[in-house]
């Protein structure tokens, strides 16, 4: 174990920690809102990232913007990926909505069956990535990494003897931060906001109370999708990658902290992504970077068995302001 | 004017039927009850008037109005509102935010300001407890927010699904007293009510429900006087 490590770098090794935690964190809020409202673990949501990480590449292909480029293409490059990427992730989120689980829902469908359903759709966005429009217009698409020019350049901000802060790091966590404050104050706050606590809390009183639900359940998928979307572009600054299947690993840590967090608890999911990015670059350095996927379930494992909940506890349909 | 009718309403829960070709109407301007024993289908027809739950057949009018197809919440952007049974109130969300999902689908912000300070003078214990959450709040401060709630959106129509439930008798008395004030101030109401006796001193007119199916009705008082209603529901023999 690589205590001397961990000591000597404390402060480096937290920053990235929360660097990653904060794109966790952006992903998680898709899980817990639908989750919140619809009581569906919506496994779709993960493709719905990696079809935002692949816009950010064609927003910066449409511009002709790679490392070398002027500082103009840069900032519209940059710019364009942040509209983008939410609004396809959004777009994707609600189509998948629209197309595979409003159907069930009319049908009354049993939950096993929208389990399943999200699986499929998951594996079909996967696969069209993978394969489907590799076959059509071959690469990048297909089943190779991907990389995506860095365009903004790593600097160090903050350089102290104990801590170091680089540009990029700040953006992701500030941004992931401004985000989901804006986020909870909307579904706290605004009218809409209240319509979908009241759907969460119960849909048919809400309904009785003239809050029309399927609009309610399309504009927790936008925004859900949206936030996901701007974590995809995040994630695109800091790693520069994608992959047709790149959705999985972090779909999959952004579900852990959610429940993590409090699943249908906004700020659960701030605090299970932070936590859980954090224990992951702890324990990397101390094991080893293989150790670092395990660690994050065998937290997930402890904290719910002190605290079945999670971490902050209340679902959506109880937390407020 | 009639202004809400019911045409052979038939209502299923899967193979249960809950409600028989039920045909009521109640007209502009009416206090009118709705009696029957546990099980007889007063909530199931407040569900299908709401729109909560779709007719297996039949037909509801409202205000000249097929609304048979209409969902929930676009019956109550028709001028109807229902106080659920068991009060249905946001358990999570404060007092204030539950009156204001009454108001959720209104526009006119100064009309809704006048509809809180009228909520608050018929129910001033709603003003002390505003920023309280709903399920922390008593039962009876429950059912007094849960209709403070439903006259939040200006219905036209005011559905109350026993509305006295669980409540003491100062408080039965009070919550009845308060629903002639509404219907005075305009609001017509269709009251669903275990509490015959009351309900049908309130009510001009009122239905007695057996089994899914409407078995007697008349103006209140004559209700009231029925000796087979009399002995059946307001336990005098
Ligand atoms: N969700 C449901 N699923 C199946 N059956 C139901 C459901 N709701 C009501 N029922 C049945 O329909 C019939 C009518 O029920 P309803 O709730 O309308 O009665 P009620 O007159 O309101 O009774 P109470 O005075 O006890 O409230 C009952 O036999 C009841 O068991
Ligand atoms: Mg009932």
């Amino acid at each position: 174990m690589n205590f001397h490590e961990l000591f000597a770098h404390f402060g480096d090794i937290t920053v990235d920690g929360l660097t990653k935690g904060s794109i966790y964190a952006l992903v998680a809020l898709g899980y817990t809102l639908v989750y919140g409202v619809l009581k569906l673990i919506n496994f779709a949501h993960s493709e719905v990232f990696m079809v935002g990480t692949w816009t950010v590449l064609g927003a910066y292909s449409l511009v002709g913007a790679d490392e070398g480029s002027g500082v103009g293409i840069l900032i519209i490059a940059t710019v364009l990926g942040f509209l983008l990427a939410p609004l396809a992730s959004a777009g994707t989120a609600l189509a998948v909505e629209r197309i595979a689980y409003r159907p069930l829902r009319r049908k009354n469908a049993p939950p096993l069956i929208f389990l399943i359903t999200a699986i499929g759709c998951s594996l079909v966005l996967t696969e069209t990535f993978g394969q489907a429009l590799h076959a059509i217009f071959g690469p990048p698409f297909g089943r190779a990494a991907v990389s995506i020019p860095s365009l903004i350049p790593e600097k160090e901000w903050v350089n102290l003897s104990w801590i170091a802060i680089s540009n990029t790091q700040i953006l992701v966590i500030v941004a992931a931060i401004v985000m989901m404050v804006a986020l909870d104050a909307f579904v706290n706050r605004s009218r809409l906001g209240r319509g979908v606590r009241a759907v969460a809390q119960d849909p048919d009183t809400a309904a009785l109370m003239g809050v029309n639900q399927d609009r309610v359940i399309m504009l927790i998928f936008v925004l859900g999708g949206a936030m996901a979307g701007i974590a995809a572009m995040l994630y695109t600054i800091r790693y520069d990658i994608t992959k047709f299947d790149i959705g999985f690993l972090i779909g999959v840590k952004a579900f852990t902290a959610a429940v993590l967090g409090g699943i249908g608890n906004l700020r659960g999911a701030l605090v299970g992504g932070l936590v859980l990015g954090v224990v992951e670059v702890y324990s990397s350095t101390l094991f080893s970077s293989n150790w670092e996927d395990v660690t994050a379930f065998v937290v997930l494992v402890l904290v719910l068995m002190f605290r079945p909940t999670g971490i902050l506890g209340e679902s959506l349909a109880k937390a407020r302001a | 004017m009639t202004l809400l009718e019911l045409e052979d309403v038939v209502l299923n829960y899967g193979k249960i039927r809950a409600l028989h070709g039920l045909t009521l109407s109640v007209d502009a301007g009416e206090v009118v009850a709705l009696i029957g024993a546990n099980g007889a289908g007063k909530t199931s027809t407040m569900r299908a008037i709401s729109g909560v739950r779709g007719l297996h057949s039949g037909r509801i009018v409202f205000d000249g109005q097929d609304v048979t197809k209409l969902r929930a919440d676009q019956r109550l952007r028709k001028g109807m509102c229902l106080a659920p049974e068991g009060r249905g109130i946001f358990p999570g969300m404060t007092v204030q935010e539950n009156l204001d999902m009454g108001a959720y689908t209104r526009k006119d912000r100064e009309a809704v300001a006048s509809d809180f300070e009228r909520v608050f003078t018929l129910f001033p214990r709603l003003l002390e407890r505003r920023k309280q959450f709903a399920g922390t709040m008593s039962g009876g401060e429950q059912q007094m927010l849960a209709i403070g709630r439903s006259l939040m959106s200006r219905p036209r129509l005011l559905l109350l699904d026993e509305p006295s439930m669980g409540l003491a008798p100062m408080l039965i008395k009070q919550i009845f007293s308060i629903i002639s004030e509404i219907n005075q101030q305009g609001t017509t109401v269709l009251v669903v009510e275990q509490n015959a006796k009351q309900a049908l001193s309130l009510a001009d007119r009122a239905y007695v429900l057996e089994t899914g199916s409407i078995v007697k009705s008349g103006t209140g008082a004559a209700l009231l006087n029925d000796p087979s209603i009399r002995e059946a529901y307001l336990g005098v023999a």
